[in-house]
C-alpha cells in the first residue's frame, strides 16, 4: 500500500496539511501501541507495525519536498542517490555561486537574504512541479526534483549559518 | 529474518497482571523521584508519612548492613559518605567511555575494570553495584510507599525517562523497574508527561514548550496540543546538564576558597560531598536571596563561604545559556518561531533558579507557566498515562526519536537510517552491498547521535551478518532495518535479500548488561525478597482489614436497629482498636483485631441473614421463591 492510499488521501502533489493530520491522528488513535497495552502479543505487534506505517507515511508526505520526491518515484522517476554526482551543469553551476555567496556571508542579516532567497526558490519550483506532473514529462521533472533537493539542503545550510552567526558570545 | 535485539534483557514481556492492581506514573529523577496515581483524569502525587512528595534519588548501604533510600540515605551521608551514592542516573546506560560526559570532580568510587564492554559499576559499601540496582532500590521504595498509599498491590507502572535519554539508558531504566518487580507499561518522556499533564489537567490547547532542566539532564521539547492529541514536533537536550552543574560550580569554588586560605584537609571524596551538599543548600538559598552563606567542614577543620546571587548567575550564565542554544535549535528543528508559542512550562527543580526563568522568558518573550508545582508535573502526567494505557481513554500522545541512528559505512561515515524527531513507531530501513568480490560476511556498527563521523556519535551495537552467499562486488542486497517502539527502543535486523538467506545473529550490547549480569541482580532482589514480602503481607492485611471495617459500617448504617447499645458500643470499641492497629507496622496485630471484629459483629451478621430471609419470604407465593431460586441473578 503506498503511502497516500494508507492515509486515505488522493496521490496527488497538492495535499491539505490539516486533512493530512486529521487523517493521521484518526489512525492513530486506532493503531497506536498505546491502545493494544493489554491485548494479547500478536496483536500488539500488528498495531505497532500498522502504527509504524503511519508514521513513514506521515512523515513523508508531510514535508512537501518528501511528498514530491515520493509522488516521483511512484510514477516511476529515478533520482541519483544523496550525494552521488549531479549531472546537470547548470545546476552545479547554480550550486557553486550560492555556496560561495553564503561564504562570503557574514552577517545575520544577508544570510537571511540568502536563505529567504532559497526559499521563494523552492516555492516556486515547487509550483511549477504541479504542471510537469500533470504533462508527465519525466526527464523534466527529474530535473526540477534535483534542484529542489539542492535548494532545499542550501536553505538548511544557511540555517545552521545563521545559528552560528546568532550565538551569543558567552 | 535476522534479529539482533540491543534491548534484550529488559524486554521479556512479564504477562500481565490481573485487574485488581493499579498502575502508577513514576518520575525517576536524578536529584529527587516521586510516584502518582492518576483517578478519572484527576492526578496525585503520593505523600510520605510527613507529607512529602519527593524521595531524594540517593541510595546508601550502610555498613550495619540493609538498604537505605531517600531521606534516611542522605542522612547517612554525614557518617558514611562513601557507602552513599546519588545522581546515578547520570550513570544510566554508561560506559567507561562516557565518564568524560559527567564532567567535574566524580562523587563516585569507579570499580575498577567495570564499564569497558558494559554499563559502569560503582564500589559502593565494600561492593560492586551496577547503576541498574541502585535505581532499583528507589523504584522499589516508591513502589512501597504507593502499595502503602493505596492498600494495594502496585505492579505496573510508566517510568519518565529524558526525552534525550539514549537507547542504553532508557534499557537500564527498563531492567532496573524488573528488578523492583515492576512492569514497564510504557517509557514517557519527561517533557511529554509534563505536557500531558497541563494539557489533560488544565485544558491547554496549541503550541507549547517545555524547558526541563533537572538535577543531572536537561530537555526542551515542542509539542502541538489539540484536541486530546500530544503530538510532539521536535525534542532536544543534554544528558549532562542540569542543577548539579550549578553545585559543582559552587563546591569548587569553596574548596578553591579554602585551598587560598591554606586550610589542611585533603580534597577526596567525603570533602567533594559535603561541599557538594552546602552548595545545594546556597543555591536553594540564592532563589529568593541576595546572599547566601554557608560552614564547611573538612577533617575537623571549618571555614566559612559567601556567595552573592550576582557571583552565583555569573558562574552559571554559560550553562543556562548552553541551554537556551538547544531551545533556539529545536525550534529551528520544527520550522517554528519563538512568537509562535503559546506557552512554555517549566520542569525540573533547577527552574526554580531565577536566572533560569529570566533567561527562558526573554527567549521565548513570555512568562513560564508553573501552576503545576514544577517538581511534581512529570509524576502526574506519567500517572495520567498510567490511567490512559490501563483503563483505556482518549488521549492520543505522539512522540519521536530524540537523537538520529544510523550505521557506520566505509571511512568511519555515519549513513543515518532514522532521523532524529522521527515519529515512534517506526520501521525504516536501506540497502547495502558488498565491496568485495565473494564476501560472505559484512560487519554492521549500529550508532546513535547527530555527527558525521563514527568516532562522534554513541556506539550502541556491532554485529556481523554472515552467510552471504559468494558474489561479485556490489551484487548483494542487504536490507537493514531499523524498528524503534513505542517506549523509544531500537532492534535491528539484517537480511540478504538476493537469496532470502537470513542468519541468526548473537550480539552483546555494547552498554547494556549482560543476561549474566541481570540474572545476579535478580538473585540479589531475593536477599531483600523477605522484606518486600514482609511489606506485602503488611499490606495485604490492611486492605482486608479496611474492607471489613467498610462492610461492616455499610450494615450498620441500613441495619443499626437490631443491635443494643451495650453490643453497639462493644462493636464500635472493636472497630477502633482495628483502626489503630491498622495505622501500626504489625500485620499480626492488624489480623488479631479483625477477627476479634469478625467475631463480636458475627451475632449481629446472624440476624441481619435472619431479617433478611424474613423480608425475603413475607408476602411472596411459592413460585415466585421458585423463580427466585432458579435465578439468583434475578435480585
Amino acid at each position: 500500500m503506498d503511502h497516500f492510499a494508507r492515509l486515505g488521501l488522493p496521490a496527488a502533489l497538492d495535499l491539505d496539511p490539516a486533512a493530512l493530520d486529521r487523517a493521521y491522528f484518526a489512525l492513530q488513535r486506532q493503531w497506536h501501541p498505546d491502545r493494544f497495552v493489554s491485548r494479547p502479543p500478536a496483536e500488539r505487534a500488528k498495531a505497532s507495525s500498522e502504527a509504524a506505517a503511519l508514521n513513514d507515511a506521515y512523515r513523508t508526505l508531510k514535508d512537501p519536498l518528501g511528498r514530491a520526491l515520493y509522488l516521483a518515484a511512484l510514477n516511476g522517476v529515478e533520482l541519483p542517490g544523496d550525494g552521488k554526482t549531479i549531472d546537470d551543469p547548470e545546476l552545479l553551476m547554480e550550486a557553486m555561486e550560492a555556496r560561495e555567496e553564503l561564504h562570503e556571508a557574514t552577517t545575520a542579516e544577508a544570510v537571511e537574504r540568502l536563505a529567504g532567497r532559497a526559499r521563494e526558490q523552492v516555492r516556486t519550483a515547487l509550483d511549477g512541479l504541479a504542471s510537469l506532473f500533470l504533462a508527465g514529462d519525466k526527464p523534466a521533472i527529474r530535473k526540477a526534483l534535483l534542484r529542489l533537493r539542492y535548494l532545499d539542503k542550501f536553505a538548511e545550510e544557511a540555517r545552521a549559518r545563521r545559528t552560528n552567526i546568532e550565538r551569543p558570545r558567552a | 529474518m535476522t534479529l539482533l535485539e540491543i534491548h534484550e534483557p529488559g524486554e521479556t514481556p512479564l504477562p500481565h497482571a490481573g485487574e485488581g492492581t493499579l498502575a502508577v506514573g513514576i518520575d525517576l529523577g536524578t536529584t529527587n523521584s516521586v510516584v502518582a496515581i492518576a483517578r478519572e483524569g484527576k492526578p496525585a502525587a503520593l505523600h510520605d508519612e510527613t507529607g512529602r512528595a519527593m524521595v531524594p534519588s540517593v541510595v546508601g548501604y550502610p555498613a550495619a548492613g540493609g538498604v537505605a533510600v531517600g531521606e534516611a540515605a542522605r542522612q547517612l551521608l554525614a557518617s558514611e559518605p562513601r557507602n552513599v551514592v546519588a545522581s546515578i542516573k547520570r550513570l544510566m546506560g554508561r560506559g567507561a567511555a562516557d565518564l568524560h560526559a559527567v564532567a567535574g570532580v566524580l562523587p563516585y568510587e569507579i570499580e575498577p575494570g567495570s564499564g569497558e564492554t558494559d554499563m559502569v559499576k560503582l564500589r559502593i559499601g565494600g561492593k560492586p553495584r551496577s547503576p541498574v540496582e541502585i535505581s532499583a532500590e528507589i523504584l522499589k521504595t516508591l513502589r512501597r510507599r504507593a502499595e502503602a498509599a493505596l492498600e494495594k498491590p502496585v505492579e505496573r507502572a510508566v517510568i519518565t525517562v529524558p526525552a534525550y535519554f539514549d537507547d542504553a539508558a532508557r534499557t537500564a531504566t527498563r531492567d532496573a523497574a524488573r528488578v523492583a518487580g515492576l512492569e514497564v507499561l510504557r517509557l514517557v518522556n519527561e517533557p511529554t508527561a509534563a505536557a500531558l499533564a497541563y494539557g489533560l489537567d488544565k485544558g491547554a490547547e496549541g503550541l507549547y514548550a517545555v524547558y526541563d532542566l533537572g538535577g543531572g539532564t536537561f530537555d526542551f521539547s515542542l509539542l502541538r496540543l489539540e484536541k486530546g492529541v500530544f503530538q510532539v514536533l521536535a525534542t532536544g537536550g543534554d544528558t549532562a546538564l542540569g542543577g548539579d552543574d550549578f553545585d559543582r560550580a559552587i563546591a569548587e569554588r569553596m574548596l578553591a576558597e579554602r585551598k587560598a586560605d591554606g586550610l589542611a584537609g585533603a580534597i577526596d571524596e567525603t570533602a567533594v560531598k559535603s561541599a557538594l551538599a552546602l552548595a545545594r543548600h546556597m543555591k536553594e538559598q540564592l532563589s529568593d536571596r541576595d546572599q547566601a552563606s554557608g560552614r564547611l567542614e573538612v577533617a575537623g577543620v571549618p571555614s566559612f563561604h559567601a556567595l552573592s546571587r550576582g557571583d552565583f548567575e555569573a558562574m552559571i550564565a554559560a550553562f543556562v545559556a548552553r541551554s537556551i542554544e538547544i531551545a533556539r535549535q529545536v525550534l529551528a528543528d520544527a520550522g517554528m518561531t519563538a512568537a509562535e508559542v503559546h506557552g512554555v512550562v517549566l520542569v525540573g527543580g533547577s527552574t526554580r533558579v531565577p536566572l533560569v526563568r529570566a533567561e527562558v522568558e526573554r527567549f521565548l518573550g513570555k512568562a513560564p507557566l508553573t501552576d503545576i508545582d514544577p517538581d511534581e508535573v512529570v509524576a502526574l502526567g506519567a500517572a495520567l498515562q498510567a490511567e490512559a494505557l490501563t483503563g483505556g481513554g482518549d488521549t492520543l500522545l505522539l512522540d519521536v526519536t530524540p537523537l538520529s541512528l544510523g550505521l557506520e559505512t566505509m571511512g568511519g561515515i555515519v549513513e543515518k537510517i532514522v532521523p532524529r524527531n522521527t515519529p515512534i513507531p517506526v520501521q525504516l530501513a536501506q540497502d547495502f552491498t558488498t565491496y568485495q568480490d565473494g564476501q560472505t560476511a559484512m560487519a554492521i556498527h549500529v550508532v546513535q547521535g547527530e555527527r558525521e563521523m563514527v568516532a562522534d556519535c554513541r556506539s550502541l551495537a556491532r554485529f556481523e551478518l554472515l552467510g552471504i552467499p559468494p558474489m561479485t562486488a556490489g551484487a548483494a542486497r542487504i536490507r537493514v532495518t531499523f524498528a524503534v517502539d513505542a517506549d523509544g527502543l531500537l532492534t535491528v535486523s539484517a537480511e540478504e535479500r538476493t537469496t532470502g538467506v537470513a542468519q541468526r545473529i548473537e550480539v552483546k550490547p555494547t552498554y547494556g548488561l549482560s543476561h549474566d549480569d541481570m540474572a545476579d541482580m535478580l538473585y540479589d532482589s531475593l536477599d531483600n525478597a523477605e522484606a518486600d514480602m514482609t511489606q506485602r503481607l503488611l499490606t495485604e492485611a490492611r486492605v482486608e482489614a479496611r474492607r471489613n471495617l467498610l462492610a461492616l459500617d455499610a450494615a450498620l448504617a441500613s441495619d443499626g436497629g437490631l443491635l443494643d447499645a451495650a453490643e453497639r458500643a462493644a462493636l464500635d470499641a472493636a472497630k477502633a482498636r482495628v483502626e489503630a492497629a491498622m495505622a501500626g507496622e504489625d500485620r499480626e496485630a492488624i489480623n488479631a483485631a479483625a477477627e476479634d471484629l469478625e467475631t463480636l459483629s458475627k451475632p449481629f451478621a446472624e440476624r441481619r441473614m435472619d431479617r433478611g430471609i424474613r423480608a425475603a419470604l413475607a408476602g411472596r407465593s411459592v413460585s415466585d421463591l421458585e423463580s427466585r431460586v432458579a435465578d439468583p441473578a434475578g435480585e
